[in-house]
This record gives structure tokens, C-alpha cells and sequence, in this order.
């Protein structure tokens, strides 16, 4: 039974599926197969379950209802959570310690009848953009081997990018989808913020955190955020935004040029994305210049906040509650061996960093400053959707994917990265990154991405013009 | 400039144990990070102020409680120290 992974997507495995070209059973054994062949060398996989033959074996019913994800294989990010399995978030401190409910992603997937094929491959709690701060060793680059997958979704990416899985979750607080999908050549979402349920998702930064498919094609995107999204009482956070009406006619696509021409931007990245922009004038969008003049700021925003909440969220690994337990002699020197241990360097770092911003002396200049501005990113982008752009385009990384080690030594470098991402979490809108092409350096293809990022709820405008985007390069 | 006696507190107040080699390289990395961040105290905040967030917190109903002990077995299985019902812990006083 031979089955060409590399050509199919949801759609068609679905057509597949319910045609009887082959089986469920099939289709899963056939990502196993596929998957730990590569798996070794890239390392995208944290563990394989053992048990995808059992679960691919009873969605007949499910497909037979017409569910889209009956018997579709997927990778899910370690860090969320599936009844009675091993999650760790990457890190030493949770090493062994088994989820105690489903996310309510996981269970809305469970019904839908998806097989979950493993959980992928991170830096450790969504820290980093690279997957170089996992404990369990970094992912490579399937187009690559020499360089990073991105991060921190880097597993979930390659897992989709080496037909190790037909689609995957990945968790987005700063770019952690959509960085990593750009490197590998894939789509990745980040949905707007409230959108799907964080409910059972390991929280990193509370006020920025969403949970986003990895895929092949915008479609599939399309399809695993429609069975992911809906209020959740589980997440107070969740809203509805059932109520927007699709966009129909010429798409209007604004280009900030101030935040895109910026300094320390690759020039293949550069290349490619004035040919975007001439593609989607080809497919009939209007290109407008427009001005963002916060958003420059949002990096600095980012990594105020993003700390800020993590190092309170990262409180609750104690030693005691669950997960790594060192023995320091008293309950003090518990907590301090436990935390000193468990956690890797970047995330001491960030809790440390978070620790100062929030210090009684610092907290004014750092984060009520930071909420400040973030206030006012967030209405220049009212702003701007309001006067009638529906997307706002940016390439998604200021580069292509960065050799292993190349940025290990120096975090700032390593954050600046995240440059045009962070943006879209900071305001908490949606967006989209869909592969555009690829730059040749040392003799490989690195893929590249462009970022569409659209109003509250207006999912359907990325998938619009995504799609749109898709047939153009193709 | 952060001091070496900044990076002790901080590592006593996140309940992290650094050794002597890391609290000298953090003082550097965080020292150029803050540098960094510190660019969002340029932004005039004149013009406009703070808002009311759009997210609020949502409580559920006072109902409808689950039964007493359903959970119990699920949350303390993943204890390391565990006496009962109880998780264990060392004495605070």
C-alpha cells in the first residue's frame, strides 16, 4: 500500500478516507513509517505513542458523519495537554509527569475523530526561536539539517514539513506558529486572541498565548482552526466573534513601510517580499502604503510583558505540586534547588527578567510603560483596519532560517527574530503566514514567509487572501 | 547598570539557585536586554491614555459544583510526596 504523503492535504485525505482509496489504519501507519525514518536526525518528536493503530481504528463513525479530521494524523506541541500521556513542555522539571484532563482543543479534536500521531519537539515552555532551549536536544530543519526548524513550535513545524504528520498544533505568544512554519516552508496560524480556548495549554504569557495549526496549505489552516475555535467557560479569556460577516470583493492590503524597509533585514527577505506584493497586485488587491509608527516599539513591548507573566506563571513549579523534585535540606532550599535545576538557562533568564520589570523600583519605567504602549499599538490598529485595509502585510521573519549555534550566545539576537511576529500578539489580532518562495544560500532552498495580519475575528480575510496568495506562487 | 548584589535578589525572589559563573553572565545579558526594552520610554504617551481592557474576567455560576473527591486521585498522583490525601510538604514554621 502505497500512499504519497507529499501530496495530500486534509481535503484530499478526507476524500481518500471516505472513498476507501485506503483506511484510516492505513494513512496513520503510513505517517509512522514515514516519520520515524526521519525522525532520528531531525528530531521533531519528543515521543511516538504507541497507540495510533488504536486510535485510527475506531473513527468510522466520525467519517462516516463527514467529519473533515476523522482519521487525520496530527502532531501535537508538548506542551498540550492530553489525558493519562507524558507532557513536559520540553523541560526537565515536568519530565514524567502525565496530563490529568484533555485540552479543550484535544477533546473538540478527539470527537472531530483525529489520530494524534505524538507530541513534538519545543523550547522549553514556547521559550525561544529556535528550539535550542528544549531539554531533549534542538530540531532540525528538514530542508536543512545544519539549521534550525524556528521555534518554539519548531517540532510541530518540521513534524509537518518532513510528512512526519499531515498538520499539528503549535502555541503562538510572540511568533512561536508562524516563525517556525515560515523556516520549514509550511502555513501557521496564529488565531485572534480569545479566539480558541488555552484551556489545557501550558500558560507561558496569559495576555498573549494562542493556540494555532501548523499545515500544508491554508485550507487545512482553515479547517483545524473551524474545529478548534469557540467559547470556552474553561478559558475566561474566549470570546465570540461568530458574528462577522465574510468579506467579499477587491481585498485592500497595507504595507507599512517604515516597520518592513527597517534596518537589519535580510536582503533575500527584502527581494521577496516586494515580489509578494507584486503577486497579490496581479491577483487584484489594492496596495496601500500606511503608517504604523507604534509598532516598531512592539518588540520592547513584547519583552517587558512576555516575562512579566511568565515569571509569574512559572511560579507554580515548585517541586511539590508535580513534576522535578530536588532535595535542598528545607522547603526554601527545595525551591531553589528544584527551580535551579528543572528549568533551563532561558527560562531562568525570563523569570529573572520578569522578576525586575515588575520590582517595586522598575515597574512604572518597564511594564506599566509597556502597557502603555501596547495600548496604543493596539489603536493603531483599530485605526488602520478602520479605514478600510483588511490585511496588514509583512514578511514573517527578518531572515531565513539561522544555522544551529549561530545565535546560541546572544539572546537579543536571538529575540530580534521575533521582530515582525510579535506585533500581532502584542495588539492580539490574527494572522497568517503562508510560504512565499525560497532563498538559495549554500547550495539549499530556505524557505521564506509573508505575514498577513488581519482585524478581530477576521480569520476569513487570512484565509481569503492566503489562499489567493497560495495560487499565485504556485 | 545591573550590580551583582541586583542579581542575587532577583534569583532569592524568583526561588532560583544560580551559580556564581551564571549570575556574571546573566548581570551582561540582562544588562543589554533591559537596554534594549528601555526604548519603550521614548513613546510620548500624551495624546492618549490608558483604556479599559476588552477582556474582563468571567466567573461561572456558584452551581453545579462537581462531587467531592472526583479529581482527587488525578491531582495528587502527580505529587512527589504524597501522605493520603495530602500532598506533603516539608515543615514552613
Amino acid at each position: 500500500m502505497g500512499i504519497d504523503l507529499s501530496k495530500l492535504s486534509i481535503r484530499t485525505a478526507h476524500e481518500h478516507l471516505v472513498k476507501g482509496d485506503f483506511s484510516p489504519v492505513e494513512l496513520a501507519e503510513a505517517y509512522r513509517s514515514s516519520l520515524s525514518s526521519r525522525n532520528t536526525k531531525i528530531n521533531a518528536y519528543l515521543e511516538v505513542f504507541s497507540d495510533i493503530k488504536d486510535q485510527a481504528s475506531c473513527v468510522s463513525e466520525q467519517l462516516k458523519s463527514g467529519s473533515l479530521l476523522a482519521g487525520i494524523p496530527l502532531a501535537i506541541k508538548d506542551n498540550i495537554l492530553i489525558e493519562g500521556r507524558e507532557v513536559t513542555s520540553a523541560s526537565k522539571i515536568l519530565v514524567g509527569y502525565k496530563a490529568s484532563y484533555d485540552a479543550t482543543v484535544i477533546k473538540k479534536l478527539k470527537s472531530a475523530g483525529a489520530v494524534f500521531l505524538g507530541r513534538t519537539n519545543m523550547d522549553e515552555f514556547a521559550m525561544g526561536g529556535s528550539t535550542e532551549n528544549s531539554a531533549f536536544g534542538v530540531t532540525r530543519n528538514p530542508v536543512d539539517e545544519a539549521r534550525v526548524a524556528g521555534g518554539s513550535s519548531g517540532g510541530s513545524a518540521a513534524a509537518v514539513a518532513m510528512d512526519g504528520a499531515l498538520a499539528a498544533l503549535g502555541s503562538d505568544t510572540g511568533g512561536s506558529v508562524r516563525q517556525p512554519a515560515s523556516f520549514c516552508g509550511v502555513v501557521g496560524l496564529k488565531p485572534t486572541y480569545g479566539r480558541v480556548s488555552r484551556h489545557g495549554l501550558m500558560a507561558m504569557g496569559s495576555s498573549l498565548d494562542q493556540i494555532g495549526p501548523i499545515t500544508k496549505c491554508v485550507d487545512d489552516a482553515e479547517i483545524l482552526f473551524n474545529a478548534m475555535k469557540g467559547v470556552d467557560p474553561y478559558d475566561a479569556t474566549s470570546r465570540d466573534f461568530s458574528n462577522i460577516d465574510t468579506k467579499k470583493g477587491k481585498f485592500v492590503i497595507g504595507v507599512p513601510r517604515d516597520f518592513t524597509d527597517q534596518d537589519g533585514i535580510d536582503p533575500s527577505v527584502r527581494k521577496n517580499f516586494e515580489e509578494s506584493i507584486v503577486r497579490l497586485k496581479a491577483q487584484g488587491c489594492e496596495i496601500r502604503d500606511i503608517a504604523l509608527p507604534t509598532i516598531r516599539y512592539s518588540l520592547a513591548v513584547y519583552y517587558i510583558i512576555m516575562p512579566a507573566e511568565v515569571s509569574s506563571n512559572l511560579a507554580r513549579f515548585d517541586g511539590v505540586k508535580y513534576g522535578l523534585h530536588k532535595d535542598g535540606g528545607g522547603l526554601l532550599t527545595d525551591y531553589l534547588e528544584t527551580r535551579g535545576q528543572g528549568f533551563g538557562k532561558e527560562a531562568r533568564r525570563r523569570i529573572m527578567l520578569g522578576t525586575y520589570v515588575l520590582s517595586a523600583g522598575y515597574y512604572d519605567a518597564y511594564y506599566d510603560k509597556a502597557n502603555a504602549v501596547r495600548e496604543l499599538i493596539t489603536q493603531e490598529f483599530k485605526e488602520c483596519f478602520s479605514s478600510g485595509i483588511d490585511a496588514v502585510l509583512t514578511p514573517t521573519t527578518p531572515a531565513p532560517a539561522f544555522a544551529i549555534g549561530e545565535k546560541a550566545a546572544d539572546p537579543l539576537a536571538m529575540y530580534l527574530a521575533d521582530i515582525f511576529t510579535v506585533t500581532a500578539n502584542i495588539a492580539g489580532i490574527p494572522a497568517l503566514s503562508v510560504p512565499s518562495g525560497t532563498t538559495l544560500v549554500s547550495g539549499k532552498k530556505l524557505p521564506l514567509g509573508i505575514q498577513f495580519m488581519a482585524d478581530y475575528g477576521r480569520e476569513d480575510v487570512l484565509f481569503s487572501v492566503g489562499k489567493m496568495f497560495e495560487e499565485a506562487v504556485q | 547598570m545591573l550590580e551583582a548584589s541586583d542579581i542575587k535578589k532577583l534569583a532569592q525572589l524568583s526561588r532560583i539557585k544560580l551559580s556564581a559563573s551564571e549570575e556574571e553572565s546573566l548581570r551582561a545579558e540582562m544588562d543589554s536586554i533591559l537596554t534594549y526594552v528601555a526604548e519603550v520610554q521614548e513613546v510620548s504617551l500624551q495624546t492618549k491614555g490608558k483604556r479599559a481592557p476588552e477582556h474582563r474576567n468571567v466567573f461561572r455560576d456558584d452551581a453545579e459544583p462537581h462531587g467531592s473527591g472526583v479529581y482527587t486521585e488525578r491531582v495528587l498522583s502527580a505529587a512527589p510526596f504524597r501522605d493520603g490525601d495530602h500532598v506533603k510538604v516539608k515543615k514552613i514554621l
